[in-house]
């Protein structure tokens, strides 16, 4: 009956995605938690060339960023568009393809790195022919979202909602960054090499690397924060200003970074300073963005205790402002000189990845699939376990690189009472054993509760589906 | 909803107007590079004060003439590139030999052979576990070496500095152990370091390094004319003999290449401030 006075949306194209996002999340998942148990137990690379650790690790970042984060973001992109503009989308045609090749182009980055074609470039290895398609795969989403805000009722709703400015300049900013990095001259089908050498290089590369978690990551996320939370509380977002504030800090202020992942190389010292003394700044936009969502439950925080999906929307936020105050702390110069190269790095990454960005995703996820499907879900009890098993197992992740992060670094650096080397590196590659088996737990853990999502959105699907048939019934 | 027919100050205008919002975001996120990268590209002190000579990519360097292999192109008769100095070149029995350079030299475009194990190096993905970028601390010169400098991958194409350190850096490997030692090394980590979580690589001395993916013939030539057209100074022989070059080799043969040439090209000078 209500359905009547909705306006009825492009929701086909929105299910596909939410449930290719559960699926890359858990496939993607089990790739880390392999790898991360071949660091403990390295007779698991089997001597297989296609799973080594190198390429297995690439593998795991190009499925959970590239295909969960992207697939996730076009599912709430679709699905949010149309909701806060009151129209369908543009080209639900031009969605689906969107959406196909998509899966597709991912499917042949993951299967062509297995295989060794890499560009070696890091967060950026598939090679030419794939990195066109994907380009032009982004540009086809990116048109279609702008042409839907475009085509709203500018009488109803004149004011673009805020979960749109940060889709947008996550687009942008990604296309820009993908293809100036992404700049190379082919010598086959499966090689090429990239325009730039040595420090240009390493900038642009870095310049890129930082803000596949800065937009990527970080704007396209918080454009799911800004939708999900309000939504899901049933309470708006706390602070309008703060939103504008934070928007156009994080637009302005993140692609600065990438050079603090370059202090102390051959890199000019300006220009890494640069980049630290504005990853410091990038505290004030984060955690003001932290608290525009975590205060948007002022006066409901009794939800959390009932609202399970609630609770994964707010601990992503509790993340998000930690690794947003580790980062800054950790590309200070003094903090970093310690900190590169070992895996307290991975560890930050993580913290925000698992953390916040996975965090977010689930709690938008669950809320896509009971509206998109109309139904609750087949278990309440599966999402708290789930809850729980995803939140001890970032944190046995964590706090196992923070350990072996900071004892890497100070094994490196220390000296004994003759003035040489205390340890040679092997020896710190062997201390480092019980927390990379620790470490392999925490992603276990992490990958469990993506497979009990998987199991739990199939089954309600399931249901959702067996009673709208036997509705159709009925009414016939 | 006439009242809101006037845009009630630049925010409030960019949110109305799709069009802007996007231009004046695009904006936005274009100074940084503007700012942090472009000037990377002219600024001297950035290279280490390394001058190119040509378009080819030659390069020279007046203030630490020991960084770079300087060597000047011409045209013959022909119309052929050829230089004053050769890279390397063949022998009556056809194998490829050094030529002109020596180790500490200065930095040079690497050979055929140590270009297609660099191929090997990214295919395998060493970068993930292996940095190429010595830092300027005490215990990095005592574990590593003289510490990096840009001028030392002006020719990566792309840079390898790496962003982890699972394994040691590897900047300065070259001439540390014997081939003999990479070899068995390679084959199998933990017979040489019994820690090592490095996986095995057996299949490199199994694989010719002429064949690339699926059977395909590795077209050195095609490669290394690609470098030049990016920067990277070859001369048409060079090119044309890239093939002959690599003729004969293993996979292994061309990573372990790769590996001994890593930090020998220049010999750095301990009284100088390279980096202030």
């Amino acid at each position: 009956m209500n359905t009547v006075a909705k306006p009825q949306y492009d929701n086909g194209v929105v299910k596909y995605l939410t449930v290719g996002a559960i699926v890359f999340l858990v496939l993607g998942t089990f790739m880390g938690t392999f790898a991360a148990s071949q660091l403990a137990w390295p007779a698991l690379n089997f001597d297989i060339a296609e799973i080594t650790f190198a390429r297995l690790r690439v593998m795991h970042t190009n499925t959970v960023i590239f295909a969960f984060g992207g697939m996730t973001l076009m599912a709430t992109a679709f699905y949010t568009v149309q909701r806060t503009n009151g129209v369908k989308l543009w080209s639900n045609s031009m969605a689906w393809w969107t959406a196909i090749l998509f899966t597709i182009g991912l499917l042949a980055v993951v299967v062509t790195i297995s295989l060794g074609m890499t560009t070696g470039k890091e967060y950026h290895e598939q090679e030419w022919p794939l990195a066109i398609a994907v380009a032009v795969v982004w540009t086809l989403y990116t048109f279609n979202f702008v042409m839907t805000i475009a085509s709203r009722n500018k009488e109803t709703h004149p004011n673009v909602y805020v979960s749109n400015w940060f889709f947008i300049g996550m687009m942008i900013a990604i296309t820009y960054l993908y293809v100036v990095n992404g700049l190379a001259i082919p010598v086959s089908l499966f090689r090429s090499y990239s325009m730039f050498a040595g420090v240009q290089d390493a900038m642009i590369q870095w310049w890129w690397g930082h803000n596949a978690v800065g937009f990527f990551l970080t704007a396209g996320f918080l454009a799911i924060m800004y939708y999900f939370v309000p939504k899901q509380a049933q309470r708006p977002i706390y602070s309008y200003r703060l939103s504008v504030i934070h928007f156009w800090a994080l637009m302005f202020g993140y692609v600065w970074l990438g050079a603090h992942h370059l202090q102390y190389t051959a890199l000019p010292d300006w220009t890494g300073s640069l980049g630290a003394v504005i990853s410091l700044a990038m505290i004030i936009p984060s955690w003001g963005g932290a608290l525009n969502g975590m205060l948007t439950l002022s006066g409901a925080w009794d939800r959390l205790r009932t609202d399970y999906i609630l609770r994964f929307l707010i601990i992503s936020l509790a993340f998000y402002a930690m690794s947003t105050f580790e980062g800054p702390v950790m590309a200070s110069k003094t903090v970093n000189a310690l900190s590169h190269y070992t895996d307290w790095t991975v560890g930050h990454v993580h913290s925000g990845a698992l953390g916040w960005v996975a965090m977010v995703s689930i709690g938008a996820l669950y809320h896509m699939v009971m509206k998109l499907w109309n139904t609750e879900m087949y278990s309440m009890k599966l999402i708290n376990f789930h809850f729980w098993l995803a939140t001890i197992g970032t944190v046995f992740y964590i706090v196992a690189m923070w350990v072996s992060g900071i004892m890497q670094g100070l094994m490196w650096r220390a000296y004994d009472e003759y003035g040489t080397l205390a340890y040679t590196f092997a020896e710190s590659v062997a201390a480092m054993h019980p927390y990379y088996a620790m470490r392999a737990l925490g992603g276990l853990l992490f990958f469990s509760g993506a497979a009990v999502m998987l199991y739990n959105v199939v089954m309600t699907i399931r249901m959702a589906n067996a009673k709208a048939t036997s509705q159709v019934g009925a009414h016939a | 909803m006439a009242d809101n027919q006037q845009p009630k100050n630049l925010q409030d205008g960019l949110e109305r107007n799709i069009f802007a919002l996007f231009l004046a975001t695009a904006f936005a996120v274009s100074i940084a590079g503007i700012v942090e990268i472009v000037p990377l590209f002219y600024l001297k002190s950035a290279v280490d004060y390394t001058e190119q000579t040509d378009k080819y990519g030659n390069a020279k360097n007046e203030k630490f003439p020991e960084l770079v292999w300087e060597r000047t192109f011409t045209e013959d008769a022909n119309g052929k590139l050829v230089a004053d100095k050769a890279l390397y070149k063949l022998d009556k029995n056809g194998k490829a030999v050094m030529a002109d350079w020596k180790a500490g030299d200065g930095v040079r475009p690497y050979t055929p052979l140590e270009l297609a194990g660099r191929d090997i190096y990214l295919r395998e993905g060493c970068y993930i576990c292996h940095s190429q970028m010595i830092r300027p601390f005490r215990d990095e010169r005592e574990r590593y070496g003289h510490y990096s400098l840009a001028t030392e991958s002006m020719y990566d194409h792309p840079m390898q500095w790496g962003s982890k350190r699972t394994g040691p850096d590897l900047a300065r490997l070259g001439g540390k152990y014997s081939d003999e030692w990479h070899v068995m090394h390679l084959i199998r980590p933990q017979d040489m370091v019994p820690e090592s979580v490095m996986p095995a690589y057996p299949w490199l001395v199994e694989n010719s390094i002429e064949k690339d993916f699926f059977g395909t013939e590795r077209d050195m030539n095609k490669r290394l004319s690609v470098m030049r057209t990016l920067g990277v100074p070859y001369t048409d022989e060079e090119i044309e003999n890239a093939n002959a070059a690599i003729k004969g080799h293993t996979e292994m043969d061309a990573l372990v290449a790769y590996l001994q040439v890593l930090g020998t090209m220049v010999k750095l000078d301990d009284s100088k401030t390279y980096r202030e």
